[in-house]
């Protein structure tokens, strides 16, 4: 018998990332616009080859996150076990400073208005919003993007440097693509492990993994624990944090984000059921390179009866099987067999995939003169640059070519395939045969990566009515009839005292936008009136604003 | 025995236990949220990697002692065969060197606190007042040790000082025990009452959840969304109904 757990997971398609990153952006408006998460990004875009956020992250024999493998073979954490957790919790060695993120700034833009009249134009300063004093931006989340400095900076990409030194020079003719990369919202994760207090749970109704504020305190061990450092200090809360799958949209079915909002459509969310009890014997294969099938033997198929009968015993709900058999995820996975899971070395069983881009090849081919999309050519040119796909290998099948070879070739077919009917011709099943594929198959393929409608990409189950009571927002217990600012007033400073639930800080800056004139924090704001409620008879209370510290009657 | 002594040897120390234990109590209830370390490791740890070791294990291995002094009659180490010359030595040379410890990792992490920036601006006025309250403390307890049993003919507060702290937990409490012995150990024992009434309002709250658990819990934790309200408890009227 099974212990079946279904997994919220997600699928980035790197072919359609055009590093916009209006996903990071939207994102830290919702969730890191706070004081102490400046340098915070849940959701950050960066160009592959480089660094990465925070600088040479993916470098464990530096950083040390994630599991490894003992002398017997079992799981332990690569930073060291309970133990020597305990000993080092005064003072984490393989903590990265602020320095390692980037300081962040602001600018001193109240010179613009408040210099004197001179000859010269005033400028607005930058000033670190963690020392407070003048600054120079020399670092920033994606600040090597686009290859920016990039024969500088470009070689110490920990994935590079794990290429040899052939690839390195061939690396000349540069490629680069991006990798948005979120919480991995892992299976086995070593963040919640790392955790001493036990204030980070993994949800087991959606898998979300999250940080309970109320138990955080402060140790920071998570954030070592995390390989892809997707968990966060708040420097001046004293907690961490970290993705939080945007619970609250998710719950009523809507997509995160970063998802609802990426202009290129490339992301996916669906449901995985997953064999709870496997988890740990496939994390711990002893060749790294057989971590990516072991990940995939422990997904179960949502349309395999004795699956569905264990999940029905198990509690899952009917319309969130129902989800399952209709997740883009496992399709993406496993029908199409085009999705690869981020360095599946860590052992974290990672649950947000991606699939490898086929543009770098693309474009090189077409650079040469050849023609870029044409099957024959593309399979070629798959096998002979080898830099890419090395380097692709690297990220998404712990170095091992074949099976981002074989992605790389399922993708070239698709290309291939649709482009002949584009063109009118006779649809080429041979193509598809190539791959292992039917012509059907590459066109439901396509459907679902090119056209990507709204309703395929996110199948979100609703968190259940019958829980509806339970949900996170109205379990906090805080009534609406909160008052003050968000997060500040309690009784030790702005870190201390009730958090406000999102719903609460919501309705009051809503309520504040309403009934407020001025741009920012009207000193009346609690006077101001609505117009589109004033039926137009009398003055009531702060229709006028006040004239000299007096009330207007 | 006068009024003063009643007021600092029985009075105080009763204060100061009840402010530790309710104010603990108030601020678990309503102020989880901030219940943290505050840790400023984001901004420095070349000083923090070796002050913030120093102190907490040189005050670890304080607190050991002084419950080996405080807490274990006199009787109950002799009975198991520990005679007093050789508790004295093993005391005075423990206690002065996880003192020492103690009062360097100290010394560095306020040096630190003063002088690199980002940490100093986030220190706070009530984190001031407790480095205040702290390193008096142990200086004043190194002090009436350095002074008493080192440089000192030696004081034996296992038959004063001891027998009074525990007196306070029989709820017979003996101020005349206590009004006797030096002016240093007086001192340190007032300055000590003080932090206990202070601790739960500071961040030295932090050391009551120390993550024992840690060793004996399983390595990922699952919770249902049913739980997620923790040991909070929902407000009258919010109580979530099936």
């Amino acid at each position: 018998m099974t212990k079946v757990m279904a997994q919220l997971a997600m699928v980035m398609n790197l072919d359609k990332c055009i590093g916009c990153h209006t996903c990071s952006v939207t994102c830290k408006q919702a969730w890191t616009n706070r004081a102490g998460t400046e340098y915070v990004w849940f959701n950050n875009v960066e160009t592959r080859p480089g660094q990465g956020y925070p600088r040479t992250y993916q470098d464990q024999e530096r950083w040390r996150g994630g599991w490894e493998l003992n002398h017997r073979g079992r799981l332990r954490l690569k930073a060291g076990g309970r133990l020597r957790k305990l000993f080092s919790i005064f003072a984490n060695p393989l903590m990265p400073s602020i320095q390692d993120y980037y300081e962040p700034w602001t600018y001193d833009y109240d010179r613009l208005f408040s210099a004197p009249m001179q000859d010269d134009t005033p400028v607005a300063r930058p000033k670190s919003l963690i020392t407070g004093e003048n600054t120079k931006i020399s670092w920033s989340a994606n600040w090597d993007d686009n290859l920016a400095g990039g024969p500088e900076l470009a070689p110490a990409d920990p994935v590079l440097r794990k290429l040899s030194d052939q690839v390195k020079l061939e690396f000349e003719q540069a490629f680069m693509f991006y990798l948005p990369r979120i919480c991995e919202h892992c299976l086995n994760p070593s963040c919640v492990a790392s955790c001493p207090s036990g204030a980070m749970y993994k949800r087991s109704e959606d898998g979300i993994v999250l940080v309970d504020q109320d138990r955080c305190r402060g140790w920071r061990m998570c954030v070592t624990g995390c390989p892809y450092k997707k968990v966060y200090f708040n420097h001046k809360t004293g907690k961490a944090e970290k993705c939080t799958f945007c619970y609250p949209r998710v719950e009523v079915g809507i997509p995160t984000v970063c998802s609802e909002t990426c202009v290129g459509r490339l992301r996916y969310i669906g449901l995985i059921l997953y064999d709870a009890d496997r988890v740990a014997e496939a994390a711990s294969v002893a060749d790294e390179k057989d971590l990516y099938e072991a990940q995939r033997s422990v997904l179960l198929d949502p349309n395999d009866p004795e699956v569905i009968a264990a999940a029905r015993a198990e509690g899952i709900p009917e319309d969130w099987l129902e989800a399952a058999r209709r997740s883009p995820i496992y399709k993406l996975i496993f029908d199409f067999g085009v999705a690869l899971p981020l360095h599946p070395e860590y052992r974290t069983m990672p649950m947000v995939w991606y699939i490898p881009p086929l543009s770098p090849v693309v474009d090189v081919l077409s650079g040469t003169g050849h023609d870029g999309e044409d099957a024959d050519n593309l399979f070629g040119a798959i096998d002979a640059l080898r830099i890419p796909i090395g380097y692709l290998a690297e990220l998404f099948s712990a170095g091992d070519p074949e099976p981002v070879r074989n992605v790389l070739r399922r993708l070239a077919a698709m290309r291939s395939y649709m482009r002949r009917i584009n063109l009118g011709r006779e649809p080429d099943e041979s193509i598809a045969t190539a791959v292992g594929m039917t012509g059907e198959r590459v066109e439901e393929m396509y459907r679902l990566l090119a056209i990507a409608a709204y309703g395929e990409r996110y199948v979100i189950p609703k968190a259940h009515a019958e829980q509806g009571a339970r949900l996170e927002e109205s379990m906090s217990g805080c009534s609406l009839d909160y008052e003050g600012g968000p997060g500040m007033g309690g009784p030790f400073g702005e870190a201390s005292g009730m958090p406000v639930p999102v719903a609460v800080e919501n309705f009051h800056a809503l309520k504040d936008r309403q009934t407020t004139g001025a741009l920012v924090d009207p000193e009346d704001r609690q006077n101001r009136v609505n117009l589109l409620n004033w039926d137009g008879k009398g003055t009531p209370d702060g229709l006028f604003p006040d004239r000299n510290g007096r009330k207007q009657p | 025995m006068n009024a003063l002594d009643v007021v600092l040897w029985v009075v105080a120390p009763y204060l100061a236990i009840t402010v530790f234990v309710l104010g603990h109590v108030w601020r678990y209830r309503y102020d989880k949220f901030g219940w943290t370390t505050r840790s400023s490791q984001m901004y420095e740890s070349r000083l923090l990697r070796i002050g913030s070791p120093l102190f907490h294990f040189g005050i670890l291995v304080v607190l050991l002692g002084h419950i080996g002094g405080l807490v274990i009659p006199k009787s109950w180490t002799e009975a198991a065969g520990v005679s007093e010359e050789a508790y004295h030595i093993t005391a005075v040379v423990l206690g002065t060197v996880a003192g020492v410890a103690t009062l360097g990792g100290l010394a560095i992490l306020i040096y630190r606190r003063r002088t690199v920036g980002p940490v100093f601006t986030a220190t706070t006025r009530n984190d001031k007042l407790m480095y205040a309250v702290l390193a008096l403390v142990i200086v004043l307890g190194l002090a009436a040790t350095i002074a008493a049993n080192v440089v000192g003919g030696g004081y034996d507060y296992r038959t004063t000082i001891s027998p009074w702290f525990r007196s306070i937990f029989y709820l017979q409490p003996d101020p005349a025990l206590m009004a006797g012995a030096p002016p240093l150990f007086q001192l340190h024992a007032l300055s000590a009452l003080l932090l206990f009434a202070i601790w739960p309002f500071t961040r030295l709250v932090h050391m009551l959840t120390a993550p024992v658990g840690y060793l004996t819990r399983p390595y990922v934790v699952y919770r249902s969304r049913d739980d997620q309200r923790g040991s909070r408890k929902p407000r009258r009227g919010w109580e979530p109904t099936r």
